[in-house]
């Protein structure tokens, strides 16, 4: 206490150059504090606005039937209820692909209708699985562009025939590769065929008509939360109330990548944040160091009364930490100024610029922590001064 | 200081201070300069010794080997029973905070302090409660006289009053040994005769005082007069 009274008096007897050491501290603080508080009110707003479109689908994953299987008509069913859009059965394996003298191993999705709209997914050419293929087990498939380029050889392919686990299959559709789709940048490269759901029951001896995974949308009016409650409610119905049976999980691939993003960019603005701390921290250190050096003589006063090592330490170190922490203190002060003048600038685009508590205790752990470190060197040089050398600094 | 108690032996206990052949030098470029020069003292407890000498005779080099703020160069040290080299760091610390009071030559004020808090810091570092620090701090400038000038800072008194600051600093802890190095030399002789009024309690009270000063008739005031000269101490019997 007594300590800390000294500290402040000691910062206080040159105000002028307290500030100018703080300075470093507080532009990092406000740097780490604005930037960080920036990029999380940006992506919190552009995540709402994302959830509002309702691009959410819903992934429903069934592991214990109890006897009561999900068949395609249960989901035609599930289709006409207020809440629920649309949805789709699907499934994967992996099969060799040949077409020509050309072969590889091919994904191969068996689906139902409606799969492409909530997938999202666009036509280059042709059409999409539709409903009479999957009632009359069609042999045909829609293929991605890059399987049409890498086993066909061009894209135009539409009425061609591949043949895919032995079986040949018509091409009656070709999909875009969109570059630019978020969802594309962790799947590209692969060889992807969509076939009737039916059809891969023929196909493959896993696949069975008791369908285990299926894609839900919310109805065009609707939420995805009211979608997910709904299917939710009629699976908890179906299954016994036993909420282990199945699960039901929003996947907004958008949503995730966005958050990915996010941490890059906020770990990214904080790293560079750190470092004009830490070069804030040095400025501490330096005017510690002429400090002790301007305050020899009084250092050997306080030795030569009576003050040991670790009192001399803490005065010093004390010194260094309560410079940093008020210039910390500053920082937080003039951030929250800021943001709230960005606030009502940008107050028209509905996005709200918080102060994110806790950049602000990262700020504050961080300015301690600097503080002690940058402190702690001339603190030391302070308390291993002989008290003899140091009453006769100077004169 | 319970080491220290349990290391004194019976027959040593009346001696205090003990210094055995203690040489001092400094070197100025090619010059030598002895500043102790093979000096043997013996301080008992409870006596008032003065030191009396001409300027540069090396008083305050003995006073702050004495005071354990300086170290000698060879010759053997022995404070309260223990050679010096013995005590820790943290140690001497604790004794020049308790044990000894120092009334420097050049005051030795921190300028940034008032006079009170000047006088009050030895007892921070002893952990003195508030009210008490405040207490002994307010006697021990209204035993020099100086509790009009209590929340002045340094620079604002004269030399005299710094003097007075820096002996009520001294005072203040309640110290067995007292240090003072010319402590009535900026005094005029009735402040100074306060002042050694106040040695001469201390004194009665147990305390022991060692005194430096050019003033003849100050030495004489002690039961002992040491005269020293170029680092030699020479005994003065009265
Ligand atoms: N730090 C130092 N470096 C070099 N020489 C020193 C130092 N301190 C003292 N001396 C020398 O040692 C000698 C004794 O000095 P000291 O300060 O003990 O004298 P003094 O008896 O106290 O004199 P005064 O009565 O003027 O205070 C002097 O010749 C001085 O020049
Ligand atoms: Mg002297």
């Amino acid at each position: 206490m007594q300590t800390l009274k000294m500290a402040l008096k000691s910062i206080g007897s040159n105000k002028l150059r307290a500030f100018l050491t703080m300075l470093g501290i507080i532009i990092g603080v406000m740097a780490l504090v604005i930037l960080v508080s920036l990029v999380n009110g940006a992506t919190g707003s552009v995540t709402d606005t994302i959830s509002s479109l309702g691009s959410n689908m819903l992934t429903v994953n069934v592991s214990d039937n109890k006897g009561a299987p999900v068949h395609l008509d249960d989901l035609r069913t599930w289709m006409e209820e207020d809440a629920i859009g649309n949805a789709a059965a699907y499934t994967k394996e992996s099969f060799t692909g040949k077409s020509g003298g050309n072969s590889d191993s091919v994904d191969v999705y068996g689906v139902t209708a409606y799969y492409d709209t909530i997938q999202d997914l666009s036509m280059m050419l042709g059409r999409f699985i539709k409903s009479t293929d999957i009632e009359n087990h069609t042999y045909v498939c829609v293929i991605n562009e890059t399987l049409a380029t890498e086993l066909i050889g061009y894209t135009d392919c539409v009425g061609k025939e591949i043949t895919i686990n032995g079986v040949k299959f018509t091409v009656v559709g070709v999909l875009e590769d969109n570059d630019t789709s978020l969802t594309s940048a962790f799947s590209s490269d692969s060889l992807v065929a969509y076939i009737p759901y039916t059809t891969l029951v023929r196909l493959s001896e896993t696949t069975t008509l008791e369908i285990t995974s299926f894609y839900v949308s919310a109805a065009e009016n609707g939420t995805t939360d009211q979608a997910e409650e709904r299917i939710t409610k009629i699976l908890m119905d179906r299954f016994e109330d036993d909420e282990d049976a199945f699960s039901v999980k929003s996947q907004n691939v958008l949503e995730d990548t966005m958050s990915t993003v996010t941490s890059a960019l906020t770990i990214l603005l904080g790293g560079i944040a750190a470092i004009s701390l830490i070069v804030g921290g040095i400025g501490i250190m330096n005017i510690m160091l002429v400090t002790v050096t301007e305050r020899t003589r009084e250092i050997g006063i306080r030795k030569a009364i009576g003050a040991n090592r670790r009192v001399i330490l803490q005065q010093f170190l004390l010194e260094a930490v309560v410079l940093c922490m008020m210039g910390c203190a500053i920082g937080i002060g003039l951030s929250w100024a800021i943001l709230r003048v960005i606030g009502v600038v940008v107050s028209s685009l509905s996005i709200t610029f918080k102060m994110n508590l806790n950049v602000v205790l990262v700020a504050v752990g961080f300015c301690f922590m600097i503080g002690i470190v940058f402190g702690l060197y001339p603190a030391n040089k302070a308390a291993k001064m002989k008290p003899i050398d140091a009453l006769h600094y100077g004169g | 200081m319970g080491k220290i108690d349990k290391k004194r032996e019976p027959d040593k206990k009346e001696t205090l201070i003990s210094l055995r052949d203690v040489c001092k030098n400094y070197q100025i470029g090619r010059e030598v300069i002895h500043a102790l020069d093979e000096a043997t003292l013996d301080v008992k407890e409870g006596e008032f010794v003065s030191i009396i000498g001409p300027s540069g005779s090396g008083k305050s080099t003995l006073m702050n080997i004495i005071g354990c703020l300086d170290i000698a160069d060879s010759g053997e040290y022995i404070l309260d029973g223990i050679p010096i080299e013995d005590y820790t760091e943290g140690e001497l610390a604790k004794i020049r905070n308790q044990k000894i009071g120092f009334v420097f030559q050049s005051f030795n004020l921190i300028s940034k302090l008032t006079a009170e808090e000047n006088v009050e810091l030895p007892l921070i570092y002893q952990k003195v409660k508030r009210a008490e620090r405040t207490r002994r701090v307010e006697e021990a400038l209204k035993r020099v006289k100086l509790e009009k000038r209590a929340s002045h800072y340094p620079t604002e008194l004269s030399g005299g009053q710094q003097q007075r600051v820096a002996i009520a600093r001294a005072i203040a802890t309640n110290p067995s040994l007292i240090l003072a190095d010319e402590p009535t030399g900026n005094l005029d002789s009735v402040t100074s005769k306060e002042i050694m009024d106040i040695f001469h309690e201390l004194h009665r009270t147990g305390h022991t005082i060692v005194l430096i000063t050019h003033d003849n008739d100050v030495a004489q005031q002690a039961e002992r007069s040491i005269h020293i000269l170029d680092g030699k101490i020479t005994e003065v019997r009265r």
